[in-house]
């Protein structure tokens, strides 16, 4: 899939998310949305785009596809 | 002409709890206060004679025929009007009573023809009835004098014909329209003789007000008005009891047969979700099934290129699941899915989802309600519990205060509509959020005590600004949100909600309505007894569509508006059956139940019981699919009762992902859009051909029932087992009662359902369990499913769709009362006398800027597309907002929609699209220019014809 449209779709649920007072909780929360609702290969292929650069990614976003890129999802 | 098997009681029940009894000639009756004499007789089967009276309405006393004697009173009381009080003895049968009704059955006959043998009521008609309990068959005032032989009928309606020389004045219709529909189109004009039914101001049933809802027909007692269809097709001979196919109302039809033929759907007056109503689409528009355009033989091709060749029902199956597995040889397990309809049985849902899962071995199945209502399942989850309304329709009888938001139910939902009609003319307080001035703003006998005209986009601005002034102004219910709801979410969420940036007079720059506006309806919504919020696509359908729905849980919560009757947070479904397919674990992160595929007890009930490993990673979604059918990844779909191509935002996107696949196998009752781009096209059974269960908006499960043997030689759910066996994986059931057993095995909410049960009840309302073995009308009674309610954050973003010089209107979609979804039903009947094209609404003072007359071709273009559609100039709509409908693949509504969707669960924003309106004098050199995926269709479409 385009890199530009899952990046896309993950920075809007990292902007749902970063409305939470607690900045972990926001980079928790939309890495466990990704983990529960994303088809594999759209993680995979959103993890080697930030492992490439992460272009694109807003900052929560990019915290949380890197707690999946660790595993830690 | 009510039901031909209903016993009609003349009054409606009383609801007193309070009970009387009475002696009605000889034999005791103890019945509700309030009940009158005529439903008490009723009750232990004395048929008092009525004409004006029938129990759908309330009582009217003017037909004289149900004269009663009642000891110890003076005169002849009406019984239709006079209820019963304790110790009270009547007579209901005596030579004088005979004598007067005698009377007035001879004053009636003589203004009336009496060649009943060719009236097409003979043998269901009151009046003849009537004639025939006493004896009447001439009158002495002979039949030479005026009459109305002669008056001119009225055949305007292409369902019904109104023919005045049979019509005995009863008033019967005028009440049906008013009280039960709520439109109050008919009158009586005229006085004494010249009394006359009439619509409108004397106009024409066509031309008039009228909804064509058919109360008026039911609700006539001779033929005056009478169904088209019992004139050609001649009298019913059957009815079975079975459910709309049209919206999420569900409604309880009785389906009048003569042999296979329908004759008419008479809406079922004991109907849970309907109680005897019905609108134009579900009574009338029932001839889809039976147009000649259905496809009755499978056909194949091996390019979309090539004609289809019709074929046996082995060698499609075969050849779809040849495919199928050879795709899967060549690109891996998960390059194949399936999309499940909201048009078809749970029964068949649940099989489509388990052959996808069990038999392709993937996850990769989704279902129509992607792109409605997949955000109300996300945000009520996660608020409240359970991905469903909270309410049964009924529960807006106890409302005080109703807010409809991003909803337009006299058009979408009109049995509803005529429920909530009910209430608000009894008093209760309406709140519409709306970008348009839909009818419910003001109608006849209506008027909204506050209209939040909102701009397109900003739902979340308005609720979080009603929510900001509920907490800050102290109207928050303190004591149900310490009993019910997680307090320190409670907290967390009103500092957030209190901040003033979502105060009404910060939002109002953002939504365009008024401070005042919204602190009226604020205070309206959250200090009524009940407060109730109904909302549609207009909340879902959006880039924050799960953050509205959310808003919307939070404002109930606060309020203390959820978990008794009155109240509650309502869903309007679009289809029929959208909350079934949810529910059938149609998307592709959970099984049935709403339980997600990586819970590990979960999914191995599902393995022991299948037999096969499942998947514990979520699939693709619908526009996922398209995305990764154009990387390559995904190759082959099984789409059963969905039409992409058309319903689907982007069109250019989805016609190039389909294009992309090599293998698309289409169930359904026509070709449609989307077949263009099949290779395997299985013909697909009407609601009539077939068994099985629809679940509508309030989570009732209510019985579909075959009346005609499948017209292509199977029921849908018996194409999905033939395609599983071909796939190698074992399916058998005998009938659908068998695949609702397996549901209820491996389904929490549903393991008290069965057929049986649904028989014996009339419906069932899950969650039916050992907990509510009769189902639950009324959910978070006590308690949310999820324990505490969870107050979630809701920050107002605003799309990215944005209106720029290029592009400075925005285009909102809706629907209309005539056609439905992708009009692939309603196309086929005589519902395009009303809607026979989509058309673009756009208020006067952009339409003068441009030029615009109402009838006008109007180029419309999006950043991904253009469109050419008829203006209709309306104040309707407010100023930059235009607005159109999606129900005719021609006027390509979705060619100028975007991938924008929720952030939550990928719906498409079909609501907000920035576009661009011109003048177009000549529509072909326009299309020249702009050059739109209807051609696309065109190209790849010569072999759609049909090669035998």
């Amino acid at each position: 899939m385009k890199a530009e449209r899952l990046v896309e779709m993950a920075n809007q649920i990292a902007d749902y998310f970063r409305a939470e007072p607690d900045r972990q909780e926001a980079i928790v929360s939309a890495a466990h949305h990704l983990r529960r609702y994303w088809d594999p290969r759209m993680r995979k292929q959103i993890i080697a785009h930030y492992e490439a650069s992460g272009e694109g990614l807003n900052e929560i976003a990019r915290a949380a596809v890197g707690r999946l890129a660790g595993g830690d999802e | 002409m009510y039901a031909i098997d209903y016993r009609d009681r003349g009054t409606p029940p009383s609801t007193s709890s309070t009970l009387v009894t009475v002696d009605i000639d000889g034999r005791s009756v103890t019945v509700p206060a309030g009940t009158s004499i005529m439903r008490a007789a009723s009750l232990v089967d004395l048929d008092v004679p009525k004409l004006c009276a029938t129990d759908s309405l309330e009582h009217f006393g003017s037909c004289r025929l149900c004269l009663v004697e009642v000891e110890g009173r003076r005169g002849y009381p009406a019984s239709c009007t006079t209820p019963v009080a304790d110790g009270m003895k009547v007579r209901t049968t005596s030579d004088k009573l005979m004598q007067l009704r005698r009377g007035m059955i001879e004053l009636y006959v003589s203004d009336h023809p009496l060649d009943c043998v060719s009236c097409p009521s003979n043998g269901h008609c009151e009046l003849q009835d009537m004639a025939d309990q006493h004896g009447v068959t001439d009158t002495r005032y002979g039949l030479d004098g005026a009459n109305h032989q002669h008056a001119e009928v009225d055949a305007s309606n292409p369902y019904f014909r109104f023919d005045p020389s049979l019509c005995i004045v009863c008033s019967r219709c005028v009440r049906a329209c008013d009280e039960v529909q709520g439109t109050f189109a008919l009158t009586i004009q005229g006085r004494g003789f010249g009394s006359l039914v009439s619509a409108s101001q004397n106009e024409s049933f066509l031309a008039s007000e009228c909804v064509s809802c058919g109360q008026c027909v039911e609700a006539c007692p001779t033929a005056a008005l009478v169904e088209k269809s019992v004139i050609e097709t001649g009298p019913a001979e059957s009815a079975a009891i079975t459910t709309c196919a049209y919206c999420g109302v569900g409604c309880s039809f009785k389906a009048e047969m003569r042999g296979e033929d329908v004759v008419r759907m008479v809406p079922n007056r004991d109907g849970h979700a309907n109680h005897g109503h019905a609108c134009v689409k579900g009574r009338f528009a029932f001839g889809y099934a039976t147009h000649s355009e259905r496809v009755l033989s499978p056909m194949v091709r091996d390019a979309i290129t090539d004609p289809w060749r019709e074929t046996s029902w082995e060698e499609a199956i075969g050849f779809a699941a040849t495919r199928f597995r050879a795709l899967q040889e060549k690109y891996g397990r998960d390059s194949i899915g399936g999309i499940t309809s909201s048009r078809c049985t749970n029964e068949e849902t649940f099989l489509v989802m388990k052959l996808v899962r069990a038999a392709f071995g993937t996850n990769n199945v989704d279902t129509c309600a992607r792109v409605c209502h997949s955000p109300t399942g996300y945000g009520l989850k996660s608020t409240l519990g359970e991905s469903a309304g909270t309410q049964a329709f009924d529960s807006v009888m106890k409302s005080d205060a109703i807010i409809v938001v991003g909803a337009n139910p006299t058009e979408g939902h009109p049995v509803f509509a005529s429920r909530m009609k009910q209430r608000l003319r009894e008093g209760a307080k309406l709140i519409v959020i709306d970008p348009r001035t839909i009818a419910l703003v003001r109608t006849p006998h209506i008027e909204a005590d506050v209209h939040l005209q909102l701009r397109p986009g900003t739902n979340v601005a308005v609720v979080n600004a009603l929510a900001h002034v509920v907490v800050t102004e102290g109207l928050a219910k303190d004591d149900y949100i310490a009993e019910r709801c997680e307090v320190d979410s409670y907290r967390t969420w009103a500092t957030f909600i209190a901040d003033p940036k979502n105060s009404p007079e910060a939002t109002e720059a953002i939504t365009g309505v008024p401070a005042s506006l919204v602190r009226k309806a604020a205070r309206i919504f959250a200090e009524a007894g009940n407060g109730s919020i109904y909302y549609g696509l207009g909340v879902t359908e959006h880039s924050q569509g799960s953050t509205m729905v959310m808003g919307i849980a939070n404002l109930a919560m606060a309020t203390g508006n959820l978990g008794r009757e009155g109240v509650g947070v309502n869903p309007l479904r679009g289809q029929n059956n959208v909350q079934g397919a949810c529910d059938m674990g149609s998307f592709p992160h959970e099984f049935s139940g709403y339980r997600h595929v990586s819970d590990d007890a979960v999914r191995g009930v599902f393995e022991s019981h299948w037999g096969v490993p499942l998947q514990s990673e979520p699939g693709l979604r619908i526009p996922n699919m398209f995305d990764a059918a154009l990387e390559g990844s995904f190759m082959g779909l099984y789409v059963q009762g969905e039409d992409i191509a058309q319903s689907d935002p982007n069109t250019s996107h989805v016609v190039a992902a389909l294009s992309a696949m090599e293998c698309i196998v289409v169930q359904d009752l026509f070709l449609n859009e989307t077949s263009k781009y099949a290779h395997v096209f299985l013909p697909g059974s009407s609601f009539l051909e077939k068994d099985g269960t629809f679940t509508n908006a309030e989570r009732r499960i209510s019985r579909v029932r075959k009346v005609m043997e499948p017209k292509a030689g199977l029921a849908d759910w018996e194409v999905t087992v033939k395609l599983a066996n071909a796939l190698g994986y074992p399916m058998d059931y005998a009938h659908p009662s068998e695949i609702m057993d397996e549901i209820a095995a491996l389904t929490p909410t549903f393991t008290g359902v069965t057929f049986d049960k649904i028989d014996r009840l009339g419906s069932i309302q899950w969650p039916c369990n050992a907990e509510a073995p009769e189902g639950t009308p009324t959910m978070h009674v006590g308690t949310f499913v999820r324990g505490k309610g969870k107050f979630l954050l809701t920050e107002y973003l605003p799309t990215t769709e944005r209106t720029s010089s290029r592009f400075p209107l925005i285009l909102t979609t809706g629907r209309i009362l005539s056609q439905y979804n992708v009009g692939a039903q309603t196309r086929r009947t005589a519902n395009v006398v009303w809607h026979s094209e989509d058309v673009l609404e756009i208020h006067p003072s952009d339409a003068e800027a441009r030029g615009i007359n109402s009838g006008d071709w109007v180029g419309v273009t999006s950043r991904v597309g253009g469109t050419l559609l008829h203006a209709v100039v309306t104040d309707r709509v407010q100023p930059g907002v235009v607005y159109t409908t999606f129900h005719f693949p021609e006027s390509g509504a979705n060619v100028v929609t975007t991938e924008n969707s929720d952030w939550a669960t990928n719906c498409p924003e079909y609501k907000v699209t920035a576009v661009q309106a011109v003048l177009v004098p000549k529509p072909e050199e326009w299309r020249k220019h702009h050059p739109m995926v209807l051609q696309v269709h065109d190209s790849a479409l010569s072999g759609q014809g049909v090669g035998v």
